[in-house]
C-alpha cells in the first residue's frame, strides 16, 4: 500500500511548472507564507480573516490539479497534517474563537499543498542546485568562507524536507509500540523512544553521508 | 587482529558485538584505530597498482574508493526516489547533467529498479531499498565494496536478490553477515570473536568451526 506523505517526491511532467526554475517557486512559497502571516486577522495588516488562507489553499489544489497530481498523493498529505492540524486548529478555535481556528486550518493546509506542489513539480537534484546557488554568496561574508559549504547546506536542506515524513514515522512506531505494552496513553511512553530512536536515525544518517563522501 | 585481504569476495562472521563491523568501518574511516592501521592497497580504475591509502589519515581519500552499504538501507537512503538518491551519490564527482542521468540509469539497471526509478522511496520494499543502497554505491566507481550485513533485515526473497548482485559486482567485496548461505559464497571466511580472529581460511572448514563455536557458548 502506498504511504502517504507529507513531502511527496518530484513526478515527472512538462507543465510550466515542470519547467520554472526552482528558485521562483520557493520564493512564491516564501511569499505566499509571508502573505498569509501578515494578513492574519491578528498580524500587523489585520483584519481579512479566511481570504489569504483560502485563496493559497485554492491556488495550491489548483496547481496540483493543473499538474496532475493523483489526488491519492493530496489527500496523502492532508492526512499526515490532519492531527497536528487538528489539534492546533481545535487550540486557536477554543482560545480565540472559531474563525480564527478555522483560519490556522486554512493557512497550514494552503501553505503545505503550496509547498507539496513545489517538491512534486521539482527534481531534489536542480532543488539542491538551487539551494547551493542561493548559499554561495554567503561565503563572500568575513568569517564564513571556511565555514560555509554550500553543497551540504543544500544536503541540509534535502535532510529536513526528509526527515518529516522519517520523523513521523518514528512516532507512530513508538506510538504502536506504546499501545502494543498497553500504554497508549502515556505520553513519556510515546516522546522518549521517539526522542531516542530520532537521534539514532540521525547519527545513523551521518554516518551513512559520510560513507558515501557526502560531508568531506 | 592482524590480516590481509587479497581474495575476490571476503566474508566476516561472528556474534552481534564480536567486532565485525567496527573492522568493517575501519575501511573508509568511520572508526579510526586507536592502536595499528589500516592499509588499502587498490588498483587504480586502469588496473595499474594504485597509492596505499591509510583511511585514518585520509578519509577522504579511503571514502572515495571504498564503498559502504549498511544494515538497515533507511539510513542510507535519504533523497525521496531512487534516481534522486544515485544521483545524490554523483555530486561529488560534479558530472554533467547529462552523464549523470546517463550513469543514474545504468546504476540502477544494474540492480534492477531501473523502471522504479522515480518512485517514491518509502514505496519499494526492504530488498528494493537494499539494492538501491548498492546501486548508489556502485554509481560512484568504488574498487572496494564493503557491506555490513547487507541481508540481515530481509526475506528469503530479497535475501536471494542481493545476494545475486553482490556476486555479479566487478570490485572487490568485503562483508560482515550472519547469512551462513552468503558467507559460503565468498572466497575466504574470517570469524570475528571478542576482536580476535579465531578461524580464517577457505568458506567450508571455516564456517563449520564457526557453527560449532555458536553451539559451545
Amino acid at each position: 500500500m502506498r504511504r502517504p506523505s507529507l513531502v511527496p517526491p518530484h513526478r515527472d511532467g512538462t507543465t510550466w511548472l515542470h519547467r520554472a526554475g526552482p528558485a521562483p517557486k520557493l520564493l512564491g512559497v516564501a511569499v505566499a507564507a509571508l502573505l498569509v502571516v501578515l494578513l492574519r486577522t491578528t498580524g500587523p495588516l489585520g483584519g481579512t480573516a479566511l481570504v489569504p488562507g483560502a485563496l493559497v489553499l485554492g491556488l495550491a489544489l489548483v496547481g496540483h490539479v493543473h499538474v496532475g497530481t493523483p489526488a491519492t498523493v493530496v489527500l496523502g498529505m492532508l492526512r499526515r497534517l490532519a492531527v497536528p492540524l487538528l489539534v492546533l486548529a481545535g487550540y486557536q478555535g477554543l482560545s480565540r474563537g472559531p474563525v480564527q481556528g478555522l483560519e490556522v486550518l486554512l493557512d497550514l493546509s494552503g501553505l503545505v499543498l503550496l509547498a507539496g506542489l513545489v517538491t512534486v513539480t521539482t527534481p531534489m537534484d536542480r532543488m539542491l542546485d538551487t539551494v547551493a546557488r542561493a548559499v554561495s554568496p554567503l561565503r563572500r561574508v568575513p568569517g564564513l568562507r571556511e565555514h560555509l559549504h554550500p553543497d551540504r547546506v543544500a544536503l541540509t536542506f534535502a535532510l529536513a524536507l526528509r526527515s518529516v515524513d522519517v520523523l513521523w514515522d518514528v512516532a507512530l512506531q513508538a506510538r504502536d509500540a506504546a499501545r502494543a505494552r498497553g500504554r497508549g496513553r502515556d505520553v513519556r511512553a510515546l516522546v522518549t523512544p521517539t526522542v531516542i530512536r530520532a537521534v539514532a536515525h540521525a547519527r545513523a544518517t551521518g554516518d551513512a553521508l559520510a560513507a558515501r563522501g557526502l560531508v568531506d | 587482529m592482524s590480516f590481509a585481504l587479497s581474495e575476490r569476495r571476503v566474508a566476516l562472521v561472528g556474534a552481534n558485538g564480536s567486532g565485525k563491523s567496527t573492522v568493517l568501518r575501519c575501511l573508509n574511516a568511520l572508526v579510526t584505530p586507536t592502536a595499528g592501521r589500516v592499509l588499502l592497497h587498490l588498483p587504480d580504475v586502469d588496473g595499474s597498482p594504485g597509492k596505499p591509502v591509510d583511511p585514518a589519515r585520509s578519509p577522504a581519500a579511503a571514502r572515495s574508493v571504498v564503498g559502504f552499504v549498511f544494515t538497515d538501507p533507511d539510513a542510507q537512503v535519504v533523497m525521496p526516489t531512487p534516481a534522486e538518491d544515485v544521483a545524490l551519490s554523483l555530486r561529488r564527482l560534479r558530472l554533467p547533467r547529462a552523464e549523470r542521468d546517463a550513469r543514474v540509469r545504468a546504476a540502477l539497471a544494474h540492480v534492477g529498479l531501473v523502471d522504479r526509478a522515480d518512485v517514491p522511496v518509502h514505496d519499494l520494499s526492504s530488498g528494493q531499498r537494499q539494492l538501491l543502497a548498492i546501486a548508489a554505491v556502485l554509481a560512484t566507481g568504488p574498487r572496494l565494496l564493503v557491506l555490513d550485513e547487507p541481508t540481515t533485515l530481509l526475506d528469503r526473497r530479497n535475501t536471494r536478490l542481493v545476494r545475486r548482485t553482490v556476486d555479479e559486482v566487478q570490485v572487490p567485496v568485503v562483508l560482515a553477515t550472519h547469512d551462513l548461505e552468503l558467507a559460503a559464497s565468498c572466497d575466504r571466511v574470517l570469524v570475528v570473536e571478542d576482536g580476535r580472529v579465531v578461524a580464517d581460511g577457505a568458506p567450508g572448514p571455516t564456517l563449520t568451526a564457526y557453527r560449532d563455536l555458536m553451539d559451545a557458548t
